[in-house]
């Protein structure tokens, strides 16, 4: 078939003011969008973290009533969680995907910039939920019932913000399934494309399966609201626990959503700088399958004070600990990744390194926490927000902000400060530990989370959490520091300013050309996307 | 199409439908908050979203029809519309499965959990049976729906329309105008047939019946299901009449025809739910 029918393909001019954003159709200026609005609710959720933290610097109630407070750690985790570190990894899902398998752009353009302007109004409803009567929902994240079929409005415009971020992200899955199944160039294939590539994948599929589970449980919480019905009501023959079951169907997948991506990230910078292939290619796709089937099968592992029967209670705790066989030989692979590489400690290796280790330690808190006898003991304690802070401040983020200097050059054809870059890793590894670590000691001494005010022995090792949240806030704008400065005034980049880096995307000049390959290039691949040979590959 | 290798892939240029979209669901989402709670700006802002929404599926679509039409699309754009729609499937998929497991979560754990002795001190009178009846959240006396009435017929509809629509899309591809035009009136006049029905049957319930949305465990899963479900026969029936008008424009051929297909798919898929709801819902 001649397909040069289409002759504007490709052609037309870049569009310039704010058309660019606002009608955009080109997956580098979305990815770009996703990833500056990301780092805004980034700040918007950390500013609500500090306020937590302020509070609970000393006992006793010095800023906020219990209820604003309890509407701040909602909201907090919240943001986090859908407008901060969701939308981070498909803004880098937009940029890395098409240039790492060499497509034009995502499969579906018009569709992409949909899945992103649909974020904004969502989190204009949450902001603007706190102020209307009754504030906003305050009943911590999960939206537990009974506490959210009560409440005022702000649940309301929770749960349609929820639905907003819902069609959004099964779009953005969508289309990246679409992209990495459809649009992969001659010689990309399956068993060989990045690793970034593969968790992307995975990940796609796991929002596609998991959203619409709740977009039905919020459904059904509004219902019992408004309508009469009685699905977390025993008074109808519902049950409050039903609650708890389906929202985790959701929410434990959801935890590898927000892990997976870091996965495939790490998967890619520990090797350029390491000067290694990636040790155990195939087993690292394997392994991230393996997590994505078996997180739909341990959801429970956060209701075991609810009464479950001891046989429930032993198979969601076995399922559980079954994850860190496939988790561990990820960790594994990447350590054997370094063994006897020529190591170089660019900021990114450095947040790539920082993220091996501390999500191990809250990998490890994991495992302990999915002993049922254990958890009873520490089932929402502090000993809970250390460790899922371990997994997606020290994990999720850590790993974003090595992509963000990773990709950086390539992004903007600039380099990144790397002195600020690498006070900006220490600073954020000195300050994290010590804002979570003490909440291992809080926990285990019995504190319980989502109180603004506390029993006085606690009180030392909440000044120093508090301590360490501010000082990791603030240094989170020597990053914003840098990248504004550098997009400015950094050095120009080379087109592969990293040694060891060999995946598509460091083929191409930097910054990569606005409509990178117009026609697919002929690939000849190793695992993991290191590119051996490259023919044809049309840019504009 | 798929035999030669295509170098081209149909990337369009920027759109400002997608923001008129995101526009209309905020107002979607925040009328609704406000309407719900009975603010009165709610009710306009939530008709101001919905005609935005429609304004934007129309402008969008038209634009997708026209590159269509202009042959911008081929094998390879044709794949991705594939994929993309059997995925959105499984996304649907996913949103029954949540309602279909609170239901069997209701029948199998907790109504049996409630009757159990250890509640009696809580709920002296509750009987723990199906169609649940007892209970201080159930109020008022209601029958359940018979399976061998309405619903059965309702049944006979659907699976008449899965027919029709493969009847149309044979005549597709042997290109038989005359029989795809048919066959897919037919399936949407089913299609109408079954919903028309199906307001009949809740006009029954509501009047006859005294089933309402808060009778309890029973009222709130046959009305979620069979509603979403019912929405879901709008939104097919809906796209199968767009696809029949352009049939009777004389779009479509042998080779390119996804859209038809897609609706096809959509419509076996609203087809499978129904069956599940009749054995599990109405039936069992
Ligand atoms: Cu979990």
């Amino acid at each position: 078939m001649a397909v040069v029918t289409d002759t504007e393909q490709g052609h037309h001019a870049r569009p310039r003011g704010w058309s660019r954003w606002l009608a955009a159709t080109n997956h580098k200026d979305i990815g770009t969008l996703y990833l500056w609005f990301s780092f805004t609710m980034f700040l918007t959720g950390g500013v609500m973290a500090l306020g937590i933290r302020a509070e609970l610097f000393q006992p006793g109630l010095q800023f906020w009533q219990p209820d604003l407070f309890n509407q701040l750690t909602t909201l907090h985790g919240l943001i986090m969680v859908f407008g901060a570190i969701m939308p981070a990894f498909t803004g880098m899902a937009n940029w890395l995907l098409p240039l790492m398998i060499g497509a034009p752009d995502m499969a579906f353009a018009r569709m992409n910039n949909w899945s992103f302007w649909l974020l904004p109004p969502a989190a204009l409803l949450l902001i603007v939920s706190f102020a209307v009567p009754g504030g906003a929902a305050s009943a911590g994240w999960t939206l537990y019932a009974p506490l959210s079929t009560q409440m005022g409005m702000g649940m309301d415009l929770t749960i349609f913000a929820i639905h907003i971020m819902g069609i959004s992200s099964i779009m953005g899955s969508i289309n990246i399934i679409v992209t990495i199944l459809n649009l992969r160039a001659p010689g990309m294939t399956l068993m060989k494309m990045p690793m970034f590539a593969w968790a992307s994948l995975i990940t796609a599929y796991l929002i596609i399966a998991v959203m619409p589970v709740l977009a039905g449980v919020v459904t059904m919480v509004l219902t019992d609201r408004h309508f009469g019905t009685h699905f977390f009501n025993a008074a109808g023959g519902g049950d409050p626990v039903l609650y708890q079951h389906v929202f985790w169907f959701f929410g434990h997948p959801e935890v590898y959503i927000m892990a997976l991506p870091a996965f495939g990230i790490v998967s890619h910078i520990l090797p350029t700088f390491a000067r290694k292939p990636l040790f155990g290619y195939a087993s690292m796709v394997y392994a991230t399958s393996s997590i994505a089937l078996l997180s739909f099968m341990v959801w429970a592992h956060h209701m075991f004070t609810t009464g479950m029967p001891a046989t429930a209670q032993l198979f969601f705790m076995y399922a559980t600990m079954l994850i860190a066989v496939p988790t561990g030989v990820k960790v594994f692979n990447w350590i054997a990744t370094l063994w006897q590489g020529s190591i170089s400690f660019e900021t990114p290796m450095l947040f790539a390194i920082g993220f091996v280790c501390l999500f191990t330690v809250g990998g490890l808190s994991g495992v302990t926490l999915s002993v049922a006898a254990v958890d009873i003991q520490l089932q929402d304690s502090y000993y809970v927000v250390a460790h899922f802070h371990y997994v997606l401040v020290a994990g999720a983020l850590f790993s974003l902000f090595a992509a963000v200097y990773y990709w950086f050059p390539k992004m903007s054809g600039r380099m990144y400060s790397e002195r600020l870059g690498k006070l900006h890793f220490w600073w954020s590894l000195v300050w994290f530990n010590v804002t979570f670590f003490p909440m291992h000691f809080l926990g285990l001494a019995g504190m319980p989370r989502r109180i603004p005010d506390y029993a006085l022995q606690f009180t030392s090792f909440n000044e120093i959490a508090s301590v360490g949240a501010f000082c990791f806030g603030l240094g989170q704008l020597i990053f914003l520091y840098n990248i504004l400065w550098s997009l400015r005034r950094g050095d120009p980049a080379p087109a592969k300013p990293w040694e060891g880096a060999d995946t598509l995307e460091w083929q191409l000049p930097s910054p990569a050309p606005y409509h990178s390959f117009v026609e697919a290039p002929e690939l000849e691949v190793g695992e993991n996307g290191a590119i051996r040979g490259m023919k044809g590959g049309v840019h504009h | 199409m798929e035999g030669t290798r295509q170098t081209h892939y149909f990337v369009p240029d920027p759109s400002y439908w997608p923001l008129v979209g995101a526009i209309a669901l905020f107002c979607l989402g925040l009328g609704a908050a406000l309407a719900i709670n009975g603010v009165a700006l709610g009710g306009g802002l939530l008709v101001t979203g919905a005609s935005i929404l429609v304004y934007m599926l129309f402008g969008w679509f038209g634009d997708v029809i026209r590159e269509s039409l202009a042959g911008r699309y081929h094998g390879k754009e044709d794949h991705s519309f594939r994929w993309a729609m059997g995925w959105f499937i499984f996304s649907e998929v996913m949103f029954f499965a949540a309602f279909f497991g609170v239901l069997f979560y209701v029948r199998v754990i907790s109504v049996p959990e409630l009757g159990n002795f250890s509640h009696k001190l809580l709920y002296p009178d509750f009987e723990a049976a199906w169609p649940l009846s007892t209970g201080p959240g159930i109020t008022a006396p209601y029958e359940a729906m018979s399976a061998w009435g309405l619903p059965a017929i309702n049944t006979l509809i659907l699976l008449s329309s899965g027919v029709t629509v493969t009847v149309a899309h044979w005549g597709l591809v042997k290109g038989k105008r005359g029989q795809l035009a048919w066959g897919l009136g037919g399936t949407v006049l089913l299609g109408t047939l079954f919903l028309v029905m199906q307001g009949w049957e809740y006009a029954h319930a509501l009047h006859e019946l005294n089933l309402t949305f808060a009778s309890g465990a029973y009222g709130m899963t046959f009305y979620m299901l069979t509603g979403f479900h019912g929405l879901h026969v709008l939104l097919g029936t809906v796209i199968l009449f767009v696809v029949w008008m352009r049939v009777l424009k004389g779009h479509f051929d042998a080779e390119h025809h996804f859209a038809f297909e897609a609706a096809a798919w959509y419509w076996h898929f609203v087809d499978v739910v129904w069956l599940l709801l009749f054995v599990f819902v109405y039936w069992l």
